[in-house]
């Protein structure tokens, strides 16, 4: 007898495509995925594949031109643009590549950013964000701007700010895309924490083999279509 | 409230910018509130004249006299309570650029038709008792140190004294106080019953009457009344609304009110330009950063309401810096030494720049606001 782990993410069918005047671009073209609850899945593939409008597609960033996308049993691409908003501050923490953080505020309120939509107080929100900052590693740095940080620091910042809700899902895009060999290791030593300690699901975008290699699934993205093999 | 440290921290990002714009609304609204009070004082009461008050000069202009006789006709006349007159003295105080109105009234009559005057009773006592007595206001008092004891010596340019003599004397025994802060603190008065036995020419004639109606709302038939009785005399009347002759006499200089509403439109429509590329460009600058707070959860409304918070943030403190700056300014004084004998701030017009702060944080914020509210996050995280 096998358990099956139920899916958080479904998404059924979904194609994409981009309106450059009158020209338009078909980006993903029936596409399907299925993400069972705690799993770190890489996706890669080519630049222009798709890979971060999948991404937005499953963090209710974009809509899809059809079919559907559930995430957690909630058909995302139906909500209205004021619920979806809310759905994401519950739902989705967001690592990006060049970690846009707030310049003019402090890793500490980087990352009380999103408990600001909660109804938690103010010292709620401060020990929550500190926690946040405890786990990635940078609770002596939580009064530092994102500029004083290194970039592997910020981007730990991000990932803080990413979980600090305690988000269902974490979409990463391209995490390790903009640093060093050795702060990629440590991003990814984190990532991969949350993912096998703290259970979270896990979506990264990834160009890195090696980055890849950390998933617990890798997935490949061609001309819209997934496939578990690379065509390169 | 939650959200007021990160409308700050992006108003800091900037510093130069943000304080130059500061500095620009704020010269703006203190613009706007001493022009406000010239423009006050040279309406000269207007908004202050009493709704039950007319004036009534001779028909064709206000110089020519008419006779003290018409004061117990206009008593008489229905719908009429009483009557005082006045006559314009324009005499010279050390020197010419000493510019304040100077006249001769009846003191019991004058003081009962301006309640706003405000006298002791040992004061008025002493006016009615002292023939060549005269009160000041408190405003030119403290202007020239005058006290109640001194003699004050003026000159004259019409009524020369019996003889030719050109200096009068008064006794000054009052210094009064105005109720309000448009009432004339600057006026010198003194006994008529004194001047028209010293003049030289011209006894039984004065300048014009204030009178009161019984009923405001019967005012212009009062008025009709009055100009009907004296027509076809060999000196007729233009009776008029006390805020109507005001106005008269202010518009003499030209029409101060446009002229200053003029400067002061132009002036905020330069702000608003000023307050409004600040605006676009802080949201420019940060299309990046707005879709990510989009994406992590914040609505389009709560993004429009952190642009327009700004907006409102950084033209309230410069609006209100420049109105207060604009009180004080208007408070330590009169700038041109007495020519403008009523200048403070009026209360309708520092609520009126608080509703125009309101105002121009609402248009300089409101395209950069929607065009924030309206970015669609997958896009721009791809700039």
């Amino acid at each position: 007898m096998t358990t099956q782990t139920p899916e958080i993410v479904d998404v059924q069918n979904v194609d994409k495509v981009f309106k450059r005047g009158s020209e338009e671009i078909h980006v993903l073209g029936g596409l399907n995925l299925n993400i069972p609850d705690g799993e770190f899945l890489a996706l890669m593939g080519p630049s222009g594949s798709g890979k971060s409008t999948l991404l937005n597609l499953i963090g209710g960033l974009d809509r899809p031109s059809q079919g559907s996308v559930v995430i957690g049993g909630e058909k995302v691409n139906e909500l209205s643009d004021r619920r979806l908003a809310s759905w994401r501050a519950r739902h989705i923490g967001l690592v990006f590549q060049f970690y846009n953080l707030m310049p003019v505020l402090t890793a500490q309120k980087n990352v009380e950013l999103p408990l600001l939509l909660t109804k938690l107080s103010r010292s709620e929100r401060k020990k929550r964000a500190a926690i946040a900052l405890d786990i990635v590693g940078l609770s002596h740095r939580t009064g530092h701007y994102p500029r004083t940080l290194s970039g592997g620091e910020q981007q730990r910042v991000g990932i803080a700010r990413a979980i600090v809700t305690d988000p269902t899902i974490l979409l990463c895009d391209e995490p390790t895309g903009d640093l060093d060999r050795k702060s990629g290791d440590e991003i990814l030593d984190l990532l991969q924490a949350l993912n096998r300690e703290q259970g979270k699901t896990i979506v990264m975008v990834t160009h890195d083999i090696h980055a890849a290699a950390r998933a617990t699934r890798t997935l490949y993205l061609n001309k819209g279509q997934l496939s578990t093999e690379s065509l390169d | 409230m939650k959200y007021l440290y990160l409308v700050w921290s992006n108003l800091k990002r900037k510093k130069i910018r943000t304080i130059l714009t500061l500095l620009s609304i704020m010269v703006a609204f203190m613009l706007f509130a001493y022009l406000g009070a010239i423009k006050q004082a040279f309406s000269q009461g207007v908004d202050v004249a009493g709704l039950d008050r007319l004036i009534v000069r001779h028909k064709i202009s206000i110089i020519q006299m008419l006779p003290q006789s018409y004061e117990s006709r206009i008593e008489q006349i229905e719908g009429i309570e009483s009557a005082v007159h006045q006559t314009w003295f324009g005499g010279i105080y050390q020197k010419p650029s000493n510019f304040f109105a100077q006249m001769p009234v009846d003191p019991q009559e004058y003081l009962d038709m301006y309640p706003e005057i405000l006298l002791s009773a040992e004061e008025r006592e002493a006016w009615l008792a002292t023939r060549s007595g005269a009160i000041a206001g408190r405003g030119i008092a403290d202007r020239f140190g005058w006290k109640t004891g001194d003699r004050i010596p003026i000159n004259a340019t019409v009524w020369t004294r019996k003889g030719g003599e050109r200096t009068w004397e008064f006794d000054l025994v009052g210094i009064y106080d105005g109720a309000t802060d448009g009432t004339d603190t600057t006026q010198f008065l003194f006994r008529y019953d004194f001047f028209d036995e010293s003049r030289q020419y011209g006894q039984g004639q004065v300048g014009w009457y204030t009178v009161r109606v019984s009923d405001p709302e019967r005012a212009a038939e009062a008025a009709a009344l009055i100009d009907a009785e004296f027509a076809n005399s060999p000196a007729e009347t233009k009776a008029e609304a006390e805020g109507a002759f005001l106005q008269g006499f202010a518009d003499q200089i030209g029409n101060i009110a446009f002229i200053m509403t003029s400067i002061i439109a132009a002036v905020f429509f330069t702000m608003l330009l000023v307050a409004g590329n600040t605006m676009a460009y802080a949201v420019r600058e940060r299309t990046n950063e707005l879709a990510v707070l989009k994406a992590i959860g914040f609505t389009d409304r709560s993004v429009l309401g952190l642009v327009l918070g700004e907006s409102l943030v950084i033209t309230g403190i410069g609006g209100g810096l420049g109105l207060a700056l604009g009180w004080l300014m208007v408070s330590a004084g009169d700038p041109t030494n007495g020519q403008l004998p009523i200048f403070f701030l009026p209360l309708g017009h520092l609520l009126t720049g608080v509703v125009l702060i309101g105002l121009m944080a609402l248009i300089a914020g409101i395209l950069p606001a929607l065009q924030a509210q309206r970015l669609r996050i997958a896009d721009a995280l791809r700039r």
